[in-house]
Parts: C-alpha cells; structure tokens; sequence
C-alpha cells in the first residue's frame, strides 16, 4: 500500500501520525506542501509524483489543502479527506447551511453581505451575538458582541480593515454554555471519542489554553456527531458541541483537520491509530465502503 | 516508513539562547525555552532552526 501525506509543518499530532505510520507496512512519502508545483496542461518536473493509494492531507492551510486536494480528485487520486469535505468543513457559511439542510441542530445563524444588513440581523437575533471570519480557526477573530454600540464599531473595523473574505459577516446566537463545549472525534462515521474542553473565558479552545478532560460518549453526542458527519461528507473530523441551557446540545462546526494532541491521554483512545486505520481502509476498500465498515 | 529524528543543541536565531532539541525531525516545530517564539527545525545534519512561518489566516483545523 502507498501512502502520500502532504503537510505543512510537524506539529505534535503529525509527529504520533507520523510514528504510527512507520509502525505499519505501507510504504509511505512525506510530501511538504509548501513545495508542491502542479502541473494543470503539459508536464513539470517540480510536480512530485502522485502515485498513491491514498493521500492523507494535513496541510494545515485551508487555502493551500482546497487548491492541492481539487486537482487531486480530478485525476481521481483518492485523498482523507476529500477536497469536497474540507471545503464543506472549511467554509463556515457552508457548515451551517449543510448542517441545517441535514437537521442537525446547531445556534440560529444568520449571514449577511453588507454592514447594514448585518446590524439588522444582529439586533434580530438578539444581544449578545457571536460574530466569526467565515475561514478561520483557534477562536481567531471571532467576537461577542454584547451592545448596539459594539455592534456597529466591530462592523465599521471589519468593512474598513477586513480583506474581501471579511466582507461576508457570519453570526450566531451567543450560547451561554457551562463554562465547557466538547470536542469529539469521528473516524468514517464512527464516534471515537470526546472531551469536554473547560475554560472561564467563553472562547474555549485548547489553542487559547483551554483544558482537556474526557466526555463519555453518550447516545445522544454519538448520533449527533454522526448526523454532523455526515452532512458534511464523512471522512476523519472533529465535531464541536455545546450545550446550550434552553436547546439542549448543539452542534457549533465540524473541523477538517482535526488536532487532537490534548485528546489522547484523557479519552485513553489512540486517535492516530484510529485515523490511520481510516486511511488504511480507503486506500483499501474506497471511500464509501470505509464509511460502511466503520459505521457498521 | 524510517522518520529520521536527532538529539542536538542548537540556539535560537532570534534570542541566541541555547535550545535542547530531543528526538526533533525536519521540519518540526519547536519552542524557543529563552523568548518563547516557534522554530523550525530546518535540517538535521547538521541540525539548523529558522523562524517558524507566521501563523496565516486560513490555518487552522
């Protein structure tokens, strides 16, 4: 079996993804995607050779992993995920609209295009309001909007500094959670495992110093995150949850490239050897039967 | 699969503190112990570290 990995840089998790994979008798390449050239018409000698069974993305470039993964799946190389699933997970406007056509449920949302119709949403929606970049990751640039008088100075910085992607305004009911969401871990429509990340700040990333313990996996978190899962496209995704005190669990968005280096050691469950299992399978059987086994 | 990893000392380019890299690879990410910024370990033999590439907007999960 060859297994083609294209990454960014070696964070922890790359580093155990990398370790399992020398555990196993595939024979795989590194591929640094900061020095990926593509050939679209006519032949480069900078294009490494896409000969694999499977390529397994962790580039950690939304961007840079949407560009390379497209060109991959029109030649038909089958990659973890998919480029349809990283732009479906990627893209925040995305997420919401595909989790709402599947009846997942999740905060009410509203997406507007001006700064005029954003307030109006805003106020519709009701203070506080949590407005994020429609890309983006780690809690970067995501904002609670407590007032009017808030509102419309975010919405000036953001139409004045903000690039082109700025210019759509994504937002969200503020859910006033218990101090925790949880994060859990979906392998071809299979619930891993989950933790709560706790943290006073109502931002709770484990990128922002939030901590980790383990959440059992009730029936309940199981099949929401399938459902999530699934209305994303399946593939290996974390899926953030809250419990919000009037609606019950939520799902908040589904991570394509999931981080798990505070996963491992509080759920006991070995998220890479689960992941590269997933890949394996794949490369193995295709896509669709790797989510039937799995799911099964 | 044989990951190639090293024991070295190095020091970091932007404060020159000396930093202890335990069972490092290429192009892995390191802190700096002495001013806290993120290196890359850009080769191993003979082991050199540069400034991690800025965080960008579109990184993420």
């Amino acid at each position: 079996m060859r297994i083609g990995v294209l990454y960014s840089r070696v964070r922890p998790e790359e580093k155990l993804l990398f370790a399992e994979l020398e555990r196993r008798p595939a024979d795989v390449e590194l591929i640094d995607d900061r020095r990926v050239v593509l050939a679209l018409g006519g032949r480069s000698a900078l294009e490494p050779s896409f000969d694999f069974d499977v390529v397994f993305d962790r580039s950690i470039s939304y961007s840079r992993a949407l560009a390379n993964l497209r060109v991959l799946a029109d030649r038909g190389v089958a990659t973890v995920n998919p480029a349809c699933v990283i732009e479906n997970c990627g893209d925040k406007v995305r997420t919401s609209s595909l989790l709402q056509a599947a009846s997942v449920p999740t905060p009410a949302t509203r997406v507007a295009s001006t700064p005029e119709a954003a307030l109006l949403a805003i106020e519709e929606l009701g203070y506080p309001v949590v407005m994020k970049p429609t890309v983006g990751s780690w809690g970067r640039l995501v904002a609670r909007i407590n007032d009017r008088d808030a509102a419309e100075a975010l919405l000036e910085h953001k139409s004045t500094l903000g690039s082109y992607q700025h210019s759509i305004f994504y937002l969200q009911r503020y859910v006033d959670k218990p101090e925790r969401d949880i994060r859990a871990f979906v392998a071809g429509g299979r619930t891993l495992c989950a933790i709560y990340r706790r943290a006073p700040h109502w931002i709770t990333n484990t990128a922002r110093g939030a901590s980790t313990e383990n959440c059992p996996i009730t029936p309940e978190i199981d099949d929401l995150c399938r459902r999530a899962a699934r209305a994303v496209g399946g593939g290996l995704l974390a899926v953030d949850l809250v419990e919000d005190p009037e609606h019950g669990l939520l799902v908040l968005e589904v991570n394509h490239t999931m981080e798990f280096r505070n996963s491992v050691a509080p759920t006991g469950v070995d998220i890479p050897a689960r992941m590269i299992d997933f890949v394996e399978r794949v490369a193995t059987v295709g896509w669709d039967e790797a989510h039937a086994t799995e799911a099964a | 699969m044989e990951l190639q990893t090293v024991d070295a000392d190095s020091e970091c380019p932007e404060c020159f503190e000396s930093v202890r890299l335990e069972a490092v690879m290429q192009h892995e990410i390191v802190q700096c112990a002495g001013c806290g910024i993120d290196l890359e370990v850009i080769e191993l033999d003979p082991v050199s570290l540069e400034l991690a590439p800025e965080e960008e907007e579109d990184w993420g999960e």
